[in-house]
């Protein structure tokens, strides 16, 4: 993948983990792939995973689960220098705000996954969009 | 969730089997542990030369562990982790909880 392939993927899953594999296996394959990705790709490419995979995950603990239909739907749009993920969920969403970064000193068995969205990417916001609740991740291709 | 268990030199030691844990399999893990802890089986090394992905619910199903057994007096430990998995492990300072050995043979000397 060199920097004109300016391309999205866009995957619609139902709230299941068993899906979590394959949307973190898309991100790690994009990392690999981007060729013109001057730093460690092999870092790139599994923090994409882990970072898809959280997102995703937090899309289907706040899914609504009165329906067996809902879904989450995963886009990624790879522009020239930037990375953006859209993970769209249809549940009650929460203010990304007042979630609080993990205490080192005693770690406790939760509250990681948003910690490492913050920490591997460079912005992070959680909107409402009426009919569901976007959390839109981006990260700067160097 | 593939793990194995195995005792050697009186630790009991769980291997790990699959690529990737995350929110999809990190339970099984989690209630192995405590199933192990709450046999009697505190002294665990959990080795993870198979694992290739770990995300913030399998680090979560390992400090369960990790606190149950201290609990009980016992040691979780870790051996043969990946560059990649180490890294998430210090990322989040959990290397300095876990005692993370090279190998297994390194884990099971200290550990004696």
């Amino acid at each position: 993948m060199n920097s004109s392939a300016n391309f999205q993927i866009d995957v619609v899953i139902p709230t299941q983990t068993k899906y979590l594999n394959l949307i973190g296996s898309i991100g790690e394959h994009i990392g690999k792939d981007l060729e013109d990705f001057t730093g460690d790709r092999e870092a790139l490419a599994y923090h994409l995973n882990l970072v898809l995979t959280e997102a995703t995950t937090n899309a289907i603990k706040h899914s609504n689960s009165d329906d067996p239909k809902d879904t989450v739907r995963i886009n990624i749009d790879i522009q020239e220098h930037e990375l953006i993920i859209r993970v769209y969920d249809h549940g009650q969403g929460f203010n990304l705000e007042t979630i609080p970064k993990p205490d080192f000193d005693h770690p406790k068995e939760g509250g990681m996954g948003l910690f490492f969205i913050r920490t591997l990417m460079d912005s992070v916001t959680y909107k409402n969009r009426g009919d569901c609740n976007i959390l839109e991740i981006r990260k700067v291709l160097l | 969730m593939n793990v194995t268990d195995e005792k050697i030199n009186g630790f009991n030691v769980l291997f790990v089997k699959d690529e990737r844990i995350d929110a999809h399999n990190s339970t099984v893990l989690k209630d192995y542990l405590l199933h192990m802890i709450e046999q009697g089986e505190v002294n665990i090394v959990v080795q993870m030369e198979q694992v290739r992905f770990v995300d913030s619910s399998g680090l979560g199903a390992l400090l369960s562990g990790f606190k149950h057994a201290e609990a009980k007096s016992g040691k979780l430990s870790l051996s043969n982790l990946q560059k990649q998995v180490l890294s998430m492990f210090e990322l989040t300072r959990l290397n300095r909880v876990f005692e993370i050995h090279r190998d297994l043979d390194e884990a099971l000397e200290i550990d004696n």
